[in-house]
Protein backbone atom coordinates (compact mmCIF):
# COMPACT_ATOMS: atom_id res chain seq x y z
CA UNK A 1 0.00 0.00 0.00
CA UNK A 2 1.10 3.63 -0.74
CA UNK A 3 2.31 4.89 2.25
CA UNK A 4 1.83 8.62 1.48
CA UNK A 5 -1.80 9.78 2.32
CA UNK A 6 -3.77 12.85 1.10
CA UNK A 7 -4.61 15.53 3.43
CA UNK A 8 -8.68 14.14 2.71
CA UNK A 9 -7.04 10.51 3.61
CA UNK A 10 -5.84 11.59 6.84
CA UNK A 11 -9.34 13.56 7.56
CA UNK A 12 -11.46 10.39 6.43
CA UNK A 13 -9.33 8.82 8.85
CA UNK A 14 -11.96 8.00 11.94
CA UNK A 15 -9.51 9.19 15.01
CA UNK A 16 -8.36 12.21 13.01
CA UNK A 17 -11.57 13.18 12.78
CA UNK A 18 -12.77 13.20 15.79
CA UNK A 19 -9.70 14.41 17.42
CA UNK A 20 -10.19 17.60 14.80
CA UNK A 21 -13.74 17.81 16.01
CA UNK A 22 -12.22 18.27 19.66
CA UNK A 23 -10.14 20.70 18.57
CA UNK A 24 -12.92 22.75 17.37
CA UNK A 25 -14.42 22.43 21.27
CA UNK A 26 -11.29 22.94 22.76
CA UNK A 27 -10.79 26.29 21.08
CA UNK A 28 -13.89 27.37 21.56
CA UNK A 29 -13.85 26.46 25.35
CA UNK A 30 -10.56 28.10 25.88
CA UNK A 31 -11.45 31.67 24.06
CA UNK A 32 -14.67 31.61 26.77
CA UNK A 33 -13.09 30.31 29.09
CA UNK A 34 -10.41 32.64 29.33
CA UNK A 35 -12.69 35.75 28.97
CA UNK A 36 -14.91 34.77 31.86
CA UNK A 37 -11.27 34.02 33.82
CA UNK A 38 -9.73 37.26 33.29
CA UNK A 39 -13.23 39.07 34.09
CA UNK A 40 -12.81 37.32 37.70
CA UNK A 41 -9.56 38.94 37.62
CA UNK A 42 -11.12 42.19 37.19
CA UNK A 43 -13.65 41.40 40.22
CA UNK A 44 -16.48 40.94 37.79
CA UNK A 45 -19.39 39.30 39.61
CA UNK A 46 -21.70 37.31 37.46
CA UNK A 47 -25.27 37.69 38.26
CA UNK A 48 -27.59 35.65 35.42
CA UNK A 49 -29.94 34.85 38.40
CA UNK A 50 -30.56 38.68 37.75
CA UNK A 51 -31.54 38.38 33.98
CA UNK A 52 -34.63 36.38 33.44
CA UNK A 53 -36.72 39.48 35.02
CA UNK A 54 -35.76 41.07 31.72
CA UNK A 55 -37.73 39.07 30.21
CA UNK A 56 -40.79 38.40 32.13
CA UNK A 57 -41.69 39.37 35.14
CA UNK A 58 -44.66 38.77 37.76
CA UNK A 59 -46.10 42.30 38.55
CA UNK A 60 -46.43 43.41 42.25
CA UNK A 61 -50.03 44.52 42.48
CA UNK A 62 -50.14 47.24 45.32
CA UNK A 63 -53.64 48.58 45.98
CA UNK A 64 -53.49 51.96 48.62
CA UNK A 65 -56.94 53.65 50.21
CA UNK A 66 -58.43 56.40 48.52
CA UNK A 67 -59.18 57.93 51.95
CA UNK A 68 -58.98 57.53 55.77
CA UNK A 69 -61.45 55.46 57.28
CA UNK A 70 -62.37 52.63 59.19
CA UNK A 71 -62.90 48.64 57.63
CA UNK A 72 -66.26 48.37 58.06
CA UNK A 73 -66.55 44.86 56.66
CA UNK A 74 -64.99 42.05 55.14
CA UNK A 75 -67.15 39.44 53.01
CA UNK A 76 -66.30 36.79 50.21
CA UNK A 77 -66.91 37.22 46.68
CA UNK A 78 -66.17 34.35 44.72
CA UNK A 79 -62.42 33.10 45.41
CA UNK A 80 -61.93 36.75 46.18
CA UNK A 81 -62.85 39.30 49.32
CA UNK A 82 -64.35 42.38 49.10
CA UNK A 83 -63.11 45.19 51.70
CA UNK A 84 -65.85 47.86 52.80
CA UNK A 85 -64.17 50.95 53.79
CA UNK A 86 -66.32 53.53 55.15
CA UNK A 87 -65.02 57.26 55.26
CA UNK A 88 -66.33 60.97 55.02
CA UNK A 89 -67.33 60.61 51.16
CA UNK A 90 -69.41 57.02 52.04
CA UNK A 91 -68.14 53.52 51.41
CA UNK A 92 -65.97 52.60 49.38
CA UNK A 93 -65.14 48.56 47.97
CA UNK A 94 -61.67 47.32 47.51
CA UNK A 95 -62.20 43.26 46.08
CA UNK A 96 -58.59 41.91 46.71
CA UNK A 97 -57.34 38.27 46.55
CA UNK A 98 -57.19 36.23 49.63
CA UNK A 99 -53.60 36.68 52.02
CA UNK A 100 -53.29 39.77 50.74
CA UNK A 101 -54.28 41.71 53.21
CA UNK A 102 -53.17 42.59 56.98
CA UNK A 103 -56.62 43.98 57.96
CA UNK A 104 -59.58 42.89 60.18
CA UNK A 105 -62.62 44.62 60.96
CA UNK A 106 -62.48 48.03 62.52
CA UNK A 107 -59.39 48.92 61.80
CA UNK A 108 -58.48 52.32 60.87
CA UNK A 109 -56.56 53.04 57.60
CA UNK A 110 -55.20 56.33 56.59
CA UNK A 111 -55.33 57.93 53.07
CA UNK A 112 -52.78 56.51 50.88
CA UNK A 113 -52.19 53.55 53.42
CA UNK A 114 -51.17 50.79 51.50
CA UNK A 115 -53.86 48.11 51.89
CA UNK A 116 -53.04 45.23 49.95
CA UNK A 117 -50.34 43.40 48.04
CA UNK A 118 -50.08 40.41 45.72
CA UNK A 119 -48.53 39.12 42.80
CA UNK A 120 -50.29 40.45 39.09
CA UNK A 121 -50.21 38.91 36.17
CA UNK A 122 -46.97 38.76 33.73
CA UNK A 123 -45.41 41.65 32.41
CA UNK A 124 -43.04 41.91 28.90
CA UNK A 125 -39.38 42.98 30.68
CA UNK A 126 -37.15 45.18 28.63
CA UNK A 127 -35.11 43.24 27.00
CA UNK A 128 -38.56 42.04 25.58
CA UNK A 129 -39.83 45.34 24.99
CA UNK A 130 -36.89 46.32 22.68
CA UNK A 131 -36.54 42.67 21.19
CA UNK A 132 -40.19 43.24 19.92
CA UNK A 133 -39.50 46.76 18.78
CA UNK A 134 -36.52 45.93 16.73
CA UNK A 135 -38.46 43.03 15.18
CA UNK A 136 -41.45 45.19 14.44
CA UNK A 137 -39.26 48.06 12.62
CA UNK A 138 -36.91 45.67 11.14
CA UNK A 139 -40.04 43.87 9.54
CA UNK A 140 -42.24 46.73 8.40
CA UNK A 141 -38.44 48.73 6.90
CA UNK A 142 -37.71 45.13 5.49
CA UNK A 143 -41.07 45.18 3.38
CA UNK A 144 -40.86 48.99 2.34
CA UNK A 145 -37.45 48.82 1.33
CA UNK A 146 -37.95 45.98 -0.90
CA UNK A 147 -40.72 47.78 -2.65
CA UNK A 148 -38.72 51.00 -3.01
CA UNK A 149 -35.26 48.99 -4.57
CA UNK A 150 -37.97 47.31 -6.49
CA UNK A 151 -39.41 50.32 -8.20
CA UNK A 152 -35.82 52.14 -7.82
CA UNK A 153 -34.31 48.97 -9.72
CA UNK A 154 -36.69 49.16 -12.78
CA UNK A 155 -36.50 52.89 -13.28
CA UNK A 156 -33.20 52.34 -12.67
CA UNK A 157 -32.24 50.27 -16.27
CA UNK A 158 -35.40 52.37 -17.91
CA UNK A 159 -34.95 54.30 -20.59
CA UNK A 160 -36.43 57.48 -19.60
CA UNK A 161 -34.70 60.04 -17.93
CA UNK A 162 -36.78 60.74 -15.55
CA UNK A 163 -36.91 57.69 -13.78
CA UNK A 164 -33.62 56.83 -14.50
CA UNK A 165 -31.93 59.86 -13.05
CA UNK A 166 -34.37 60.08 -10.33
CA UNK A 167 -32.87 56.65 -9.38
CA UNK A 168 -29.59 57.23 -9.54
CA UNK A 169 -29.43 60.21 -8.06
CA UNK A 170 -31.64 58.63 -4.84
CA UNK A 171 -29.17 56.02 -4.90
CA UNK A 172 -25.70 58.31 -4.48
CA UNK A 173 -27.69 60.42 -2.15
CA UNK A 174 -28.51 57.84 0.40
CA UNK A 175 -25.23 55.79 -0.11
CA UNK A 176 -23.05 59.07 0.64
CA UNK A 177 -23.93 59.60 3.84
CA UNK A 178 -23.97 58.01 6.76
CA UNK A 179 -26.89 56.27 8.39
CA UNK A 180 -27.08 58.30 11.44
CA UNK A 181 -26.68 61.17 9.77
CA UNK A 182 -29.91 60.17 7.72
CA UNK A 183 -31.77 59.35 11.00
CA UNK A 184 -30.45 62.57 13.02
CA UNK A 185 -32.04 64.56 9.65
CA UNK A 186 -34.95 62.08 9.32
CA UNK A 187 -35.95 62.97 12.65
CA UNK A 188 -34.36 66.21 13.87
CA UNK A 189 -34.98 68.13 10.45
CA UNK A 190 -37.28 66.58 8.36
CA UNK A 191 -39.65 65.56 12.04
CA UNK A 192 -39.68 68.65 13.34
CA UNK A 193 -40.62 70.19 10.40
CA UNK A 194 -43.44 67.60 9.67
CA UNK A 195 -44.94 67.51 13.10
CA UNK A 196 -44.81 71.21 13.23
CA UNK A 197 -46.98 71.79 10.17
CA UNK A 198 -49.25 68.50 11.44
CA UNK A 199 -49.82 70.24 14.55
CA UNK A 200 -50.19 74.29 13.22
CA UNK A 201 -53.01 72.65 11.28
CA UNK A 202 -54.31 70.89 14.19
CA UNK A 203 -53.49 67.11 13.27
CA UNK A 204 -51.35 64.70 16.37
CA UNK A 205 -47.90 64.50 15.70
CA UNK A 206 -45.94 61.15 14.02
CA UNK A 207 -44.20 58.92 16.77
CA UNK A 208 -40.31 58.72 16.06
CA UNK A 209 -41.02 55.16 15.86
CA UNK A 210 -42.15 55.91 12.13
CA UNK A 211 -39.38 58.48 11.33
CA UNK A 212 -36.43 55.41 12.36
CA UNK A 213 -38.86 53.37 9.86
CA UNK A 214 -38.82 55.80 6.99
CA UNK A 215 -34.44 56.61 7.38
CA UNK A 216 -34.18 52.94 7.51
CA UNK A 217 -36.28 51.64 4.42
CA UNK A 218 -35.25 54.83 2.34
CA UNK A 219 -31.48 53.65 3.65
CA UNK A 220 -31.86 49.96 2.35
CA UNK A 221 -33.63 50.65 -0.59
CA UNK A 222 -30.98 52.39 -1.79
CA UNK A 223 -29.01 49.79 -1.72
CA UNK A 224 -31.84 46.85 -2.80
CA UNK A 225 -31.84 49.63 -6.04
CA UNK A 226 -28.41 48.93 -7.13
CA UNK A 227 -29.19 44.57 -6.39
CA UNK A 228 -32.42 44.61 -8.47
CA UNK A 229 -30.39 46.28 -10.72
CA UNK A 230 -27.20 44.04 -11.46
CA UNK A 231 -30.19 41.01 -11.26
CA UNK A 232 -32.08 42.59 -14.02
CA UNK A 233 -29.14 43.02 -15.56
CA UNK A 234 -27.88 39.43 -15.05
CA UNK A 235 -30.43 38.11 -17.40
CA UNK A 236 -29.92 37.45 -21.17
CA UNK A 237 -31.62 40.52 -23.31
CA UNK A 238 -33.03 38.14 -25.58
CA UNK A 239 -35.33 37.63 -22.81
CA UNK A 240 -36.78 41.39 -22.64
CA UNK A 241 -37.10 41.46 -26.66
CA UNK A 242 -38.75 38.19 -26.98
CA UNK A 243 -40.97 39.48 -24.22
CA UNK A 244 -41.27 43.05 -26.04
CA UNK A 245 -42.12 41.19 -29.74
CA UNK A 246 -45.05 39.37 -28.69
CA UNK A 247 -46.49 43.07 -27.23
CA UNK A 248 -46.25 43.33 -23.92
CA UNK A 249 -45.30 46.65 -22.50
CA UNK A 250 -42.32 47.22 -20.73
CA UNK A 251 -44.03 47.02 -16.81
CA UNK A 252 -45.73 43.89 -18.17
CA UNK A 253 -42.49 42.62 -19.64
CA UNK A 254 -40.22 43.37 -16.35
CA UNK A 255 -42.94 41.96 -13.87
CA UNK A 256 -43.73 38.47 -15.77
CA UNK A 257 -40.36 37.99 -17.33
CA UNK A 258 -37.51 39.72 -15.86
CA UNK A 259 -38.34 39.62 -12.27
CA UNK A 260 -38.83 36.63 -12.21
CA UNK A 261 -35.75 35.03 -12.90
CA UNK A 262 -33.83 37.88 -11.40
CA UNK A 263 -34.98 37.17 -8.15
CA UNK A 264 -32.86 34.28 -8.08
CA UNK A 265 -29.65 35.94 -8.35
CA UNK A 266 -31.35 38.69 -6.28
CA UNK A 267 -31.96 36.65 -2.92
CA UNK A 268 -28.23 36.09 -1.78
CA UNK A 269 -27.14 39.97 -1.64
CA UNK A 270 -30.43 41.02 -0.27
CA UNK A 271 -30.29 38.51 2.71
CA UNK A 272 -27.05 40.81 2.95
CA UNK A 273 -28.65 43.60 3.04
CA UNK A 274 -32.09 42.83 5.56
CA UNK A 275 -29.07 41.41 8.00
CA UNK A 276 -27.42 44.85 7.92
CA UNK A 277 -30.85 46.45 8.82
CA UNK A 278 -31.57 44.47 11.54
CA UNK A 279 -28.23 45.43 13.00
CA UNK A 280 -28.37 49.16 11.68
CA UNK A 281 -31.80 49.30 13.23
CA UNK A 282 -29.88 49.57 16.63
CA UNK A 283 -28.97 53.22 15.69
CA UNK A 284 -32.27 54.20 16.32
CA UNK A 285 -31.63 54.73 20.09
CA UNK A 286 -30.38 58.16 19.51
CA UNK A 287 -34.15 58.84 18.69
CA UNK A 288 -35.37 57.71 21.84
CA UNK A 289 -36.98 54.73 20.03
CA UNK A 290 -36.85 51.48 22.57
CA UNK A 291 -35.59 49.13 20.67
CA UNK A 292 -33.34 45.81 21.58
CA UNK A 293 -30.25 48.21 22.10
CA UNK A 294 -31.79 51.25 23.55
CA UNK A 295 -33.42 48.67 26.37
CA UNK A 296 -30.12 47.04 27.41
CA UNK A 297 -28.69 50.26 28.08
CA UNK A 298 -31.95 51.17 29.83
CA UNK A 299 -31.62 47.78 31.55
CA UNK A 300 -28.11 48.29 32.51
CA UNK A 301 -28.65 51.65 34.17
CA UNK A 302 -30.60 49.88 36.69
CA UNK A 303 -28.70 46.73 36.80
CA UNK A 304 -25.49 47.75 36.64
CA UNK A 305 -24.91 44.26 35.06
CA UNK A 306 -23.11 45.76 32.28
CA UNK A 307 -21.50 42.06 30.83
CA UNK A 308 -24.74 39.89 31.34
CA UNK A 309 -26.80 42.40 28.98
CA UNK A 310 -24.89 42.95 26.39
CA UNK A 311 -23.69 39.83 25.58
CA UNK A 312 -27.14 38.75 25.79
CA UNK A 313 -28.14 42.04 23.73
CA UNK A 314 -25.52 40.38 21.03
CA UNK A 315 -26.57 36.99 21.41
CA UNK A 316 -30.39 38.05 20.76
CA UNK A 317 -29.24 40.04 17.71
CA UNK A 318 -27.91 36.91 16.74
CA UNK A 319 -30.84 35.06 16.68
CA UNK A 320 -32.61 37.15 14.52
CA UNK A 321 -29.80 37.52 11.82
CA UNK A 322 -29.46 34.13 11.73
CA UNK A 323 -33.05 32.94 11.63
CA UNK A 324 -33.48 35.27 8.47
CA UNK A 325 -30.25 33.73 6.91
CA UNK A 326 -32.01 30.17 7.19
CA UNK A 327 -35.10 31.45 6.06
CA UNK A 328 -33.43 33.23 2.94
CA UNK A 329 -31.55 30.07 2.31
CA UNK A 330 -35.30 28.23 2.07
CA UNK A 331 -35.89 30.89 -0.56
CA UNK A 332 -32.73 30.12 -2.54
CA UNK A 333 -33.12 26.47 -2.69
CA UNK A 334 -37.12 26.88 -3.34
CA UNK A 335 -36.10 29.12 -6.54
CA UNK A 336 -33.72 26.55 -7.40
CA UNK A 337 -35.55 23.42 -8.35
CA UNK A 338 -37.05 25.74 -11.12
CA UNK B 1 -48.20 45.02 -45.99
CA UNK B 2 -44.85 46.45 -44.83
CA UNK B 3 -43.12 49.04 -46.53
CA UNK B 4 -39.10 49.83 -46.01
CA UNK B 5 -38.55 53.33 -47.35
CA UNK B 6 -34.80 54.77 -47.39
CA UNK B 7 -33.37 53.30 -44.12
CA UNK B 8 -30.14 53.69 -42.47
CA UNK B 9 -28.70 52.65 -39.74
CA UNK B 10 -25.44 52.82 -37.82
CA UNK B 11 -23.95 51.49 -34.83
CA UNK B 12 -20.95 52.77 -33.11
CA UNK B 13 -20.16 49.93 -30.65
CA UNK B 14 -17.21 49.93 -30.82
CA UNK B 15 -16.46 51.76 -33.71
CA UNK B 16 -18.46 53.06 -36.68
CA UNK B 17 -20.44 50.67 -38.46
CA UNK B 18 -23.01 50.80 -40.74
CA UNK B 19 -25.25 48.29 -40.26
CA UNK B 20 -28.07 49.96 -42.80
CA UNK B 21 -27.41 52.30 -45.85
CA UNK B 22 -30.82 53.42 -47.77
CA UNK B 23 -32.66 49.83 -47.21
CA UNK B 24 -35.76 49.97 -49.15
CA UNK B 25 -38.01 47.18 -49.61
CA UNK B 26 -41.81 46.12 -49.69
CA UNK B 27 -43.19 43.13 -48.33
CA UNK B 28 -46.98 41.88 -49.76
CA UNK B 29 -48.94 39.89 -47.82
CA UNK B 30 -48.98 35.95 -48.25
CA UNK B 31 -45.04 36.34 -49.10
CA UNK B 32 -42.50 34.33 -48.36
CA UNK B 33 -39.05 36.55 -48.48
CA UNK B 34 -35.75 35.24 -47.29
CA UNK B 35 -32.91 37.18 -46.53
CA UNK B 36 -29.35 36.42 -46.71
CA UNK B 37 -25.69 37.40 -46.78
CA UNK B 38 -22.89 37.11 -45.10
CA UNK B 39 -22.67 37.92 -41.48
CA UNK B 40 -22.04 41.41 -40.61
CA UNK B 41 -24.22 42.25 -43.68
CA UNK B 42 -27.03 44.15 -41.83
CA UNK B 43 -29.68 41.21 -42.64
CA UNK B 44 -30.69 40.96 -38.50
CA UNK B 45 -30.80 44.51 -37.84
CA UNK B 46 -33.22 45.00 -41.17
CA UNK B 47 -35.41 41.76 -39.67
CA UNK B 48 -35.01 43.79 -36.05
CA UNK B 49 -36.27 47.18 -37.69
CA UNK B 50 -39.03 45.93 -38.77
CA UNK B 51 -40.71 45.31 -35.48
CA UNK B 52 -38.69 48.26 -33.79
CA UNK B 53 -36.24 46.37 -31.93
CA UNK B 54 -34.02 48.37 -33.32
CA UNK B 55 -34.78 52.09 -34.54
CA UNK B 56 -33.64 53.26 -38.10
CA UNK B 57 -32.15 56.50 -37.58
CA UNK B 58 -33.55 58.08 -40.58
CA UNK B 59 -36.29 56.66 -42.78
CA UNK B 60 -39.43 55.10 -42.38
CA UNK B 61 -41.47 51.75 -42.03
CA UNK B 62 -45.03 51.48 -42.79
CA UNK B 63 -46.67 48.31 -41.39
CA UNK B 64 -49.99 48.22 -42.37
CA UNK B 65 -49.91 51.65 -43.56
CA UNK B 66 -48.75 52.63 -39.83
CA UNK B 67 -45.32 54.20 -39.21
CA UNK B 68 -43.59 52.34 -36.72
CA UNK B 69 -41.05 54.53 -35.85
CA UNK B 70 -43.73 57.63 -35.26
CA UNK B 71 -43.26 58.38 -31.44
CA UNK B 72 -47.17 58.45 -31.14
CA UNK B 73 -47.65 55.10 -32.49
CA UNK B 74 -48.34 52.21 -29.79
CA UNK B 75 -46.19 49.65 -30.74
CA UNK B 76 -47.08 46.83 -28.43
CA UNK B 77 -49.98 46.79 -30.76
CA UNK B 78 -48.08 46.62 -33.73
CA UNK B 79 -45.68 43.88 -32.51
CA UNK B 80 -48.95 41.72 -31.57
CA UNK B 81 -49.63 41.57 -34.91
CA UNK B 82 -45.95 40.31 -35.65
CA UNK B 83 -44.27 36.93 -34.33
CA UNK B 84 -40.85 37.12 -34.35
CA UNK B 85 -38.34 33.68 -33.70
CA UNK B 86 -35.32 34.01 -32.46
CA UNK B 87 -31.14 32.76 -33.28
CA UNK B 88 -31.12 31.71 -29.55
CA UNK B 89 -35.19 30.82 -28.88
CA UNK B 90 -35.46 33.42 -25.61
CA UNK B 91 -38.35 30.65 -24.68
CA UNK B 92 -38.44 32.19 -20.44
CA UNK B 93 -37.32 29.01 -18.60
CA UNK B 94 -39.02 29.88 -15.34
CA UNK B 95 -42.57 28.93 -17.46
CA UNK B 96 -43.38 26.00 -18.78
CA UNK B 97 -44.24 24.71 -22.35
CA UNK B 98 -47.43 25.89 -21.63
CA UNK B 99 -47.14 29.20 -20.08
CA UNK B 100 -44.42 30.20 -22.70
CA UNK B 101 -47.34 29.92 -25.26
CA UNK B 102 -49.66 31.31 -22.94
CA UNK B 103 -48.34 34.57 -21.39
CA UNK B 104 -48.69 36.77 -24.25
CA UNK B 105 -52.05 35.52 -24.84
CA UNK B 106 -53.13 36.72 -21.33
CA UNK B 107 -51.38 39.89 -21.41
CA UNK B 108 -51.67 41.20 -24.34
CA UNK B 109 -54.72 39.48 -25.90
CA UNK B 110 -56.24 38.86 -22.49
CA UNK B 111 -58.00 36.18 -23.26
CA UNK B 112 -59.40 33.27 -21.01
CA UNK B 113 -57.33 30.73 -19.47
CA UNK B 114 -59.62 28.10 -21.39
CA UNK B 115 -59.43 29.79 -24.16
CA UNK B 116 -55.84 30.39 -24.64
CA UNK B 117 -54.68 26.60 -23.18
CA UNK B 118 -56.65 25.41 -25.84
CA UNK B 119 -54.93 27.52 -28.55
CA UNK B 120 -51.83 26.58 -26.80
CA UNK B 121 -52.36 22.66 -27.23
CA UNK B 122 -53.74 23.66 -30.73
CA UNK B 123 -50.22 24.90 -31.50
CA UNK B 124 -48.14 22.85 -29.63
CA UNK B 125 -50.08 19.60 -31.30
CA UNK B 126 -49.18 21.26 -34.70
CA UNK B 127 -45.33 22.02 -33.71
CA UNK B 128 -45.10 18.29 -32.67
CA UNK B 129 -44.63 18.64 -29.11
CA UNK B 130 -48.23 18.52 -27.64
CA UNK B 131 -47.08 15.69 -25.25
CA UNK B 132 -44.40 18.22 -23.27
CA UNK B 133 -46.68 21.31 -22.86
CA UNK B 134 -45.67 20.99 -18.58
CA UNK B 135 -42.30 20.47 -18.83
CA UNK B 136 -40.21 22.88 -18.91
CA UNK B 137 -37.77 24.78 -21.53
CA UNK B 138 -34.50 23.45 -19.89
CA UNK B 139 -35.70 19.62 -20.78
CA UNK B 140 -36.25 20.37 -24.36
CA UNK B 141 -33.99 19.66 -26.75
CA UNK B 142 -32.88 22.73 -29.13
CA UNK B 143 -35.32 21.81 -31.93
CA UNK B 144 -38.26 21.43 -29.87
CA UNK B 145 -37.28 24.75 -27.90
CA UNK B 146 -37.37 26.34 -31.16
CA UNK B 147 -40.92 24.69 -32.11
CA UNK B 148 -41.94 26.25 -28.78
CA UNK B 149 -41.09 29.34 -29.94
CA UNK B 150 -42.55 29.35 -33.02
CA UNK B 151 -45.90 28.39 -31.56
CA UNK B 152 -45.32 30.78 -28.99
CA UNK B 153 -45.53 33.30 -31.41
CA UNK B 154 -48.11 31.94 -33.57
CA UNK B 155 -50.26 32.17 -30.73
CA UNK B 156 -50.57 35.92 -31.08
CA UNK B 157 -52.59 34.73 -34.22
CA UNK B 158 -49.93 37.38 -35.98
CA UNK B 159 -50.22 38.34 -39.57
CA UNK B 160 -46.54 38.32 -40.60
CA UNK B 161 -44.01 35.95 -38.61
CA UNK B 162 -40.64 37.07 -38.37
CA UNK B 163 -37.45 34.52 -38.30
CA UNK B 164 -34.06 35.54 -37.28
CA UNK B 165 -31.48 32.73 -38.23
CA UNK B 166 -33.45 30.58 -36.39
CA UNK B 167 -31.83 27.17 -37.12
CA UNK B 168 -28.19 28.58 -36.45
CA UNK B 169 -27.81 27.79 -32.79
CA UNK B 170 -29.34 24.29 -33.64
CA UNK B 171 -26.95 20.52 -34.01
CA UNK B 172 -27.64 19.90 -37.65
CA UNK B 173 -29.64 16.58 -36.91
CA UNK B 174 -32.00 19.15 -35.34
CA UNK B 175 -32.55 21.63 -38.49
CA UNK B 176 -34.80 19.47 -39.88
CA UNK B 177 -37.53 19.67 -37.47
CA UNK B 178 -37.35 23.10 -37.49
CA UNK B 179 -37.82 24.11 -41.09
CA UNK B 180 -40.10 21.59 -41.90
CA UNK B 181 -42.34 23.24 -39.06
CA UNK B 182 -41.40 26.64 -41.37
CA UNK B 183 -42.60 25.18 -44.77
CA UNK B 184 -46.39 23.95 -43.62
CA UNK B 185 -46.16 27.85 -42.06
CA UNK B 186 -45.37 29.44 -45.53
CA UNK B 187 -47.82 26.49 -47.56
CA UNK B 188 -50.57 27.93 -45.18
CA UNK B 189 -49.95 31.62 -46.85
CA UNK B 190 -48.37 32.78 -44.04
CA UNK B 191 -46.37 36.33 -44.83
CA UNK B 192 -42.96 35.62 -43.59
CA UNK B 193 -39.72 37.17 -43.66
CA UNK B 194 -36.87 34.90 -42.63
CA UNK B 195 -33.03 35.57 -42.37
CA UNK B 196 -31.31 32.61 -42.63
CA UNK B 197 -28.68 29.92 -44.24
CA UNK B 198 -30.32 27.47 -45.14
CA UNK B 199 -30.03 28.13 -48.89
CA UNK B 200 -32.57 24.78 -49.24
CA UNK B 201 -35.19 26.63 -47.18
CA UNK B 202 -35.04 29.41 -49.78
CA UNK B 203 -34.66 27.21 -53.02
CA UNK B 204 -38.05 25.36 -51.46
CA UNK B 205 -39.92 28.11 -50.29
CA UNK B 206 -39.38 31.53 -50.36
CA UNK B 207 -41.30 33.93 -53.20
CA UNK B 208 -38.18 36.50 -53.13
CA UNK B 209 -34.89 36.12 -52.23
CA UNK B 210 -33.13 38.81 -51.30
CA UNK B 211 -28.97 39.26 -50.71
CA UNK B 212 -27.62 41.84 -48.62
CA UNK B 213 -23.99 42.80 -48.08
CA UNK B 214 -22.87 45.38 -46.08
CA UNK B 215 -25.48 47.26 -45.08
CA UNK B 216 -26.94 47.32 -48.45
CA UNK B 217 -29.20 45.69 -50.94
CA UNK B 218 -27.22 43.82 -53.69
CA UNK B 219 -29.43 41.84 -55.91
CA UNK B 220 -33.37 40.34 -55.31
CA UNK B 221 -35.16 38.00 -56.98
CA UNK B 222 -36.81 35.07 -57.46
CA UNK B 223 -35.01 31.35 -56.25
CA UNK B 224 -34.71 30.24 -59.44
CA UNK B 225 -33.18 33.57 -60.74
CA UNK B 226 -31.13 34.23 -57.40
CA UNK B 227 -29.63 30.60 -57.37
CA UNK B 228 -29.17 29.69 -60.80
CA UNK B 229 -27.77 33.14 -62.85
CA UNK B 230 -27.09 36.06 -60.40
CA UNK B 231 -25.94 39.15 -62.12
CA UNK B 232 -23.92 41.04 -58.97
CA UNK B 233 -20.45 39.56 -58.71
CA UNK B 234 -20.75 39.68 -54.72
CA UNK B 235 -23.83 37.98 -54.91
CA UNK B 236 -21.52 35.09 -57.24
CA UNK B 237 -18.94 35.01 -54.93
CA UNK B 238 -21.47 34.26 -51.99
CA UNK B 239 -22.96 32.07 -53.01
CA UNK B 240 -20.21 30.21 -54.96
CA UNK B 241 -19.02 29.87 -51.09
CA UNK B 242 -21.75 28.81 -49.25
CA UNK B 243 -22.75 26.20 -52.19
Amino acid sequence: MDTKTSNIQRLSNPTARWLSIAGFFAVMFLVIGSVYYATYTVDYIWRWYKVPKYFAYVETVKIYSDSMGEVKEIKPNGDKFDLVIGGGQGDKTYTVPEDSYNLNEGDLVNEGERIAEYPGGWKPGLLTIGLWTTLKISFISTIIGILLGIIGGVARVSDTPVLKWTAITYVEIIRGSPLLVQIMIAYFVLGTTINKLLAMNGFGIINPEWYGIAALSIFTGAYVVEIVRAGIESIHPGQIEAARSSGMNYFQSMYHIILPQALKTILPPLAGQFINLIKDSSLLGMISIRELTKATREGITTSLQTFELWILCAILYLLMTFTLSMFIQYLERRTATK
Amino acid sequence: MIEVNNIYKTFFVPHEVKALVDVSNKIELGEVVVVIGPSGSGKSTFLRCLNRLETADTGQILVDGVDIFDPKTNINTVRAEMGMVFQSFNLFPHLSILGNVSIAQKLVRKRSKKDREKKAMMLLEKVGIGDKAHAYPSNLSGGQQQRVAIARALAMDPKIMLFDEPTSALDPEMIGEVLDVMKALAKEGMTMVCVTHEMGFAREVADRVIFMDEGQVIEEGTPEHFFTNPENDRTKLFLNQIL
